[in-house]
């Protein structure tokens, strides 16, 4: 019961999180929210425990992508077009038909998403699809293989090491896309 | 920034820290939650409040971009590296348990703890690279 008011909570204060980023038009209170919104997700992610995940998510999303953004933020401007003209000016805009094709898109795509999410299995189900495809042969031979304890690293590094270079290669390619656009060599 | 006391002092308190923590990140990445990508944005995270505390001139003279260009390479060449060694030593690419280190079992450990030492290089390298090139003011902005 505890865990089930647990998870009530911390997926109410994501939605908070999510709401409040996209209403707000201060970019710099923009980035401090989502960077409180991945820290809410990855205490999500340890109550899944998928504790390899929530570490990501708490260094990547919380840490280095808010400094990320507050360093993009030096360079360009501090708000959304308009913020500096009336920062407390509140946009109200009136009904428009199209506002209400638009709810009813989200409406059915929100009803369609519920109505498979009851054909999903329970979560930690050991006789779902993806708990009885590798899973008991990492779970088996994974060690005697690897000579690794730790399974997420058994699959990252061994198992799954092309993807992993290409990952590496992919943010290794992000550092050299900044350098091209960003850097200013000496003549 | 010359003022901020505060924040100098903190992060000089810190910083060794988290460079600490970040390698016991790395090191620990075979037996709980961690690994390379991870230690890797630590400690780029630890330099970067290092720049921020301390200006961005003063962390230019710490890591000019060259040797930034080099640490990231070498991060990738690691990786790859290892994965060309596995090659010569009669496997497939990245077949750590080919590598002449003793048993199979030794071999494919080190060989993973070798591509996590990789990836941590070359992300350091790459989120520092990233924070000194958009936090930098250009003279004619």
């Amino acid at each position: 019961m505890g865990g089930i008011i647990l998870d009530i909570v911390l997926l109410f204060f994501l939605v908070v999180c999510a709401l409040a980023a996209v209403r707000m038009r201060d970019l710099l209170s923009a980035t401090v929210v989502l960077g409180a919104y991945s820290l809410i997700m990855a205490v999500i992610w340890t109550v899944l425990n998928a504790v390899d995940v929530a570490f990501t998510e708490a260094s990547v999303g919380a840490g280095i992508t808010s400094v990320l953004l507050l360093a993009t933020l030096s360079r360009t401007r501090r708000g959304e077009a308009g913020f500096e003209d009336a920062p407390r000016r509140r946009v109200v805009t009136g009904f428009r038909p199209g506002n209400l094709v638009l709810l009813l898109v989200a409406v059915f795509t929100f009803a369609t998403l519920v109505y498979g999410s009851t054909d999903l299995p329970d979560f930690g189900d050991p006789e779902a699809p993806i708990h009885t495809h590798v899973a008991p042969r990492y779970i088996e031979s994974a060690y005697k293989e690897t000579g690794v304890i730790n399974l997420v690293t058994a699959v990252l590094a061994s198992y799954r090491g092309y993807d992993t270079l290409g990952e590496a290669t992919v943010i290794f390619t992000a550092g050299l896309a900044v350098i091209v656009l960003l850097r200013r060599t000496r003549e | 920034m010359k003022e901020h006391v505060v924040s100098k002092t903190v992060a000089r308190l810190l910083i060794p820290f988290i460079q600490l923590y970040a390698l016991y990140v790395l090191a620990h990445g075979e037996n709980g939650p961690g690994g390379g990508f991870q230690a890797g944005v630590i400690f780029g995270a630890a330099l970067i409040l290092y720049v921020i505390c301390f200006g961005i001139d003063e962390g230019r003279r710490r890591i000019s971009e060259q040797a930034g260009d080099v640490i990231k390479s070498l991060g990738i060449l690691i990786y790859a590296g290892i994965g060309i060694a596995c090659l010569w030593a009669g496997g497939a690419y990245l077949e750590y348990a080919a590598l002449p280190l003793g048993s199979p079992k030794l071999a494919s450990h080190l060989g993973i703890f070798g591509i996590e030492i990789g990836v941590g290089i070359a992300v350091a390298g790459v989120m520092i690279t990233i924070f000194f090139e958009t936090a930098r003011k250009d003279e004619d902005d």
